[in-house]
């Protein structure tokens, strides 16, 4: 009784949450690393659209840290090169309706 | 001397010899002021990504140079003359680079630094070398 994965057998249990306990949603969720970092991008190049389009939202705006898993030295630098983009009319300032 | 990229955006209806006549007209800037070509770089034909004086392309063209601070003031005075060009972004780029060149050298020492204690490690027994490893 006392070892939640004891009753992860009975029926009325959905199947998906495999770590029991605490009743609150309990899913796997992926430790967010900075790419920056793991890649080794010392200098973010803000004509490398490619790249910092994947740190912008549909809507074009700067994606915040908690989602992207950025750290905050390359953060800072990301939003210095996605402003620059913008300048140049690489990236947009907004998009949408 | 300091180290600017600049980058220009002419307009989609220019021909690409009217480019590459502007081009080394704006070279000619460079040098003539005392400065140094490093690199000259045709983006080519791109969408923009907002309209700019009414056009949704644009030939983008990117110089790298060393320069003083007074041949990047001569050429964005050309810039803004020169009517074909519909906008440019003039970044310095050494400090940049000196800091790229500094985290470069810190992994190396680190690179070199890491094998070594993973070899001291790997005698006595595995884990050690998995913690070397995460850190």
């Amino acid at each position: 009784m006392a070892d939640p994965r004891a009753g992860a057998a009975p029926a009325e249990r959905p199947a998906r949450r495999e770590g029991g306990g605490g009743g609150r949603k309990q899913y796997f969720r992926r430790r967010k690393v900075c790419k920056f970092c793991t890649e080794k991008i010392d200098v973010i190049d803000y004509k490398d659209v490619r790249l910092i389009a994947q740190f912008v939202s549909e809507r074009g705006k700067i994606l915040p840290r908690r989602l992207t898993g950025t750290c905050s030295p390359h953060q800072r630098t990301l939003t210095l090169a996605i402003k620059r983009a913008r300048n140049i009319a690489l990236l947009p300032f907004a998009t949408g309706t | 001397m300091r180290k600017y990229e600049i980058v220009f955006v002419l307009r989609p209806d220019m021909a690409e010899e009217e480019v590459d006549k502007l081009i080394t007209q704006m070279e000619g800037v460079v040098t003539g002021t005392g400065g140094k070509v490093e690199k000259i770089e045709k983006m080519g034909r791109r969408r923009l990504a907002y309209r700019v004086a009414g056009h949704r392309e644009g030939h983008y063209v990117l110089f790298l140079a060393e320069a003083l601070g007074d041949t990047v003031k001569e050429f964005e005075r050309r810039l803004k003359v020169t009517d074909t060009v519909i906008k440019y972004l003039t970044v310095r780029v050494d400090e940049d680079l000196q800091r790229a060149e500094k985290y470069k050298a810190f992994r190396a020492k680190q690179e070199a630094r890491r094998p070594r204690s993973k070899a001291s490690a790997a005698a006595p027994s595995a884990p050690p070398a998995a913690a070397t490893e995460t850190a």
